[in-house]
């Protein structure tokens, strides 16, 4: 079979040292990569390592929970779509849709994202070292236990936020000057629920949004997330937390309530 | 501010055969009905009823009778009742007007201007009741070509690899309404029945509830703009997996799930916190464009490694032709069109009234569009909005579909009256509403045996008609155009159907 045929040649790149898998993805098609994937998923691999990957799609849907994969170049879009529990690790930049829909799981950038990071995620956590694009953490939700969480290192783009109904999305401005301003319009338009916290000031908000103060519990939650970033990074959390923060939460949790008439 | 929207309908109480049980004041969800003990006698708050039949069908003494109130105001062809009632609701809310069901419009339906043929004399036809009549249909995508080969043994073999099909013993689906606009109980129906009738149901964009995981075989599960209940194990679960664009009765807006139907099992099934507004935003996120629906519809078949068909529904709007057949090279393996009559749990009726076009149109446009691109084959068709009878699904059939999904029909065969009140969750009948008092009032078992019953006698139907033309296959139907004339129509209208005159 023409599939078959594509997955052996694909393991043609492919290492095996006991728990570990390398892959070299030069050329590979994103089909065949991820049916390498899902052939390695169970197979006792703990660890994958991909190498020169070069827009390759949807890396690390469809995969079991336990799972830890490094990326070494530019994966593709969606990232983690869908994603039930895989931790990954970008060494690199990734592209659009990063997280879409994430479940549960981890996703380490060491670098910058493009647009729609964490698209209606709803639980897991994403990291990204540097900037990110428009619309991070639209949509994104929560429910029961599930919390999800995005921590943006540098600054992010319009649309920040946007119908925001649950979770934790934190900017952090380190790429920033003292007292500069993110230069996203219409953070947390339509925002229902959730709370973002933004280090540096925010020049355009949504008008479902509202600024607080940070109280005890704000603080923990934040805390705890910047020492997380600050562990991959090797960035210093207490100089980061040092400076202040505004808390971004929705004004109502039925932000169109009052539309129609019965 | 006093209201100057007078009530629509007038109840009627014979007080001669009225036996004061109380029936209707417990049926009526909208508190029409009450009990003066005093005077031990029953009253109707006019301005409450909804006209939904509730209180008529369960009074024992077929005591009540609703009428229309005949205190219309002066007769005027264009400011209609309809329109001067909700100017005056607007007036006093301020708001966008609401309504549910599909539009009630006249002059938007085609089906009715379009007839059947049937043998006479020259081609026999065939009596189903003593010959086998195949109604059995696959969904997905087929290939272009069938490489057969010979081997020993074996026979022929065929060698090409088949895109993942649902199979169908019978043309009709169960539309998707999600869990949040309707009950679970009627989820419950739906999904029994699909199961025994062997076709599907569709979720809606509203999850699927645990206890209905066991029917995933025949169960169609719905990607909308909100992604709710969008987990792995849901996308796993279902037969085929369904992304949602557009609606027949709201073509290019979103929606919102009122918070306080947001309770603790829709918060679960949608997986979206207690309470709060479910938001469907009008644009998919990630969609923006052909290129990026592609996206989306292989994210979903990596995320079930290939094994599901993945369908993409639109609203019939002005470019459908041109927008499926960019679906299709998007790879989707069926096209899914609705109506400008589809249903919805809610809709501003300005948008539900005034956008879209009618289903029959677009399915004959598309199909023909696929048709002359040499790619009809690579997706199934499956038309949707405003079909209300058998005689429908075969028209829709010949016109082109491979498969209807039907949602207002099966509701009526629940219960339903049209009354056009989804929107208010308060649904006497116990279907539009999450309220559990009402939601008992659908009993499952007997939910799935009137659907299925209404299956079974649209497939006998079905067969009866095939059989009047000599044809004993579906397969023989599908895109036959020439089985179809059209009476009272336009030529541009014949030629958009691709349907001759009746006589021609």
């Amino acid at each position: 079979m023409v599939l078959e045929d594509a997955i052996n040649n694909a393991r043609k790149n492919l290492i095996l040292k006991k728990n570990v898998a390398l892959i070299d993805a030069t050329g590979m098609y994103y089909r065949d990569l991820n049916s390498l994937l899902r052939s390695l998923d169970g197979n006792g691999i703990e660890k994958i390592e991909i190498c020169n990957v070069y827009g390759q799609r949807y890396i690390g849907t469809d995969l079991d929970d336990h799972l830890s994969i490094d990326i070494y170049g530019t994966p593709g879009n969606d990232l983690g779509a869908f994603m039930k529990g895989v931790n990954i690790t970008v060494h690199g930049n990734v592209q659009d849709g990063c997280g879409n829909t994430m479940d549960h799981g981890r996703i380490v950038v060491h670098g910058r994202a493009g647009d729609l990071v964490g698209h209606s995620m709803r639980g897991g956590k994403i990291f990204i070292r540097d900037d990110a694009g428009y619309r991070v953490g639209i949509h994104m939700k929560e429910y029961l236990g599930k919390r999800p969480a995005i921590v943006i290192g540098g600054t992010a783009q319009d649309f920040l936020g946007e119908y925001m109904a649950g979770g934790v999305l934190v900017v952090l401005g380190t790429n920033m000057k003292d007292g500069s301003c993110h230069d996203a319009r219409f953070v947390g338009t339509g925002m229902h629920g959730g709370t973002m916290y933004i280090r540096g000031g925010v020049r355009h908000l949504g008008e479902e949004v509202e600024v607080k103060e940070l109280n005890e519990a704000d603080y923990r939650i934040l805390g705890s997330l910047v020492d997380e970033f600050c562990s991959y990074y090797g960035l210093d959390a207490e100089k980061i937390l040092e400076s202040k923060f505004s808390k971004l939460v929705p004004v109502s949790s039925r932000p169109y309530g009052n539309l129609y008439a019965y | 501010m006093k209201s100057y929207v007078t009530p629509e309908y007038i109840v009627e109480r014979d007080q001669d055969r009225c036996i004061r049980c109380k029936v209707c004041v417990n049926q009526c969800s909208y508190d029409t009905h009450y009990y003066d003990e005093e005077d031990d006698i029953l009253h109707s708050r006019n301005e409450n009823c909804v006209n939904c039949q509730r209180c008529a069908t369960f009074c024992p003494t077929q005591a009540i009778t609703i009428r229309e109130n005949p205190n219309h105001y002066r007769s005027n062809a264009n400011w209609t009742q309809e329109a001067i009632t909700s100017i005056k609701k607007q007036a006093e809310t301020g708001g966008v007007v609401l309504t549910g069901m599909g539009c009630d419009k006249p002059n938007l339906t085609y089906w009715d201007r379009l007839l059947l043929n049937a043998s006479q004399v020259t081609n026999p036809s065939i009596d189903p009741l003593r010959e086998a009549m195949e109604l059995r249909t696959y969904i997905g995508s087929k290939p272009d070509k069938l490489e057969l080969e010979m081997e020993e043994g074996n026979g022929v073999v065929l060698k090409t690899k088949l895109a993942p099909q649902l199979q169908l013993e019978t043309p009709i689906m169960f539309s998707a309404m999600s869990y949040g606009s309707i009950s679970l109980n009627v989820h419950k129906s739906l999904a029994r029945a699909a199961s025994e009738a062997g076709t599907f149901y569709n979720t809606g964009e509203g999850g699927l509830e645990k206890s209905l995981y066991k029917y995933g075989d025949h169960v169609i599960v719905q990607v909308a703009s909100g992604r709710f209940g969008v987990h792995p194990d849901y996308l796993d679960a279902g037969a085929a997996i369904e992304i949602k664009i557009g609606q027949g009765a709201k073509p290019g807006i979103g929606g919102h799930l009122p918070g306080e139907k947001v309770s603790e099992e829709i918060s679960r099934t949608r997986m979206i916190p207690l309470g709060t507004d479910a938001l469907s935003p009008a644009p998919q996120h990630d969609i923006y464009s052909i290129e990026d629906l592609r996206q989306l519809i292989y994210a979903l078949k990596e995320a079930t490694d290939y094994t599901k068909p993945v369908f993409v529904k639109i609203a019939a709007v002005h470019n459908s032709a041109a927008i499926a057949s960019g679906i299709v090279r998007a790879g989707a393996d069926a096209v899914v069109l609705d109506g400008v009559r589809g249903g919805t749990g809610a809709a501003p009726r300005i948008i539900r009234d005034n956008v879209g076009i009618p289903i029959e149109m677009a399915l004959a446009a598309v199909d023909q569009r696929l048709r002359d691109e040499g790619i009809r084959n690579q997706a199934s068709v499956i038309a949707a909005g405003g079909i209300k009878s058998s005689a429908d699904v075969l028209k829709a059939i010949a016109l082109g579909a491979d498969a209807v999904y039907i949602a207002t029909a099966a509701l009526v065969s629940l219960g339903c009256t049209v009354c056009q009140k989804c929107y208010t969750g308060k649904c006497p009948w116990g279907i539009a509403t999450t309220d559990l008092w009402l939601t008992k009032r659908i009993n499952p078992d007997i939910g799935a045996k009137r659907l299925a019953g209404l299956l079974r006698g649209w497939s006998l139907e079905i067969m009866e008609m095939m059989g009047g033309m000599g044809i004993n296959a579906i397969e023989s139907v599908r895109g036959n155009r020439l089985l179809l004339r059209g009476v009272g129509l336009t030529d541009k209208e014949l030629e958009i159907l691709g349907v001759r005159m009746v006589g021609e």
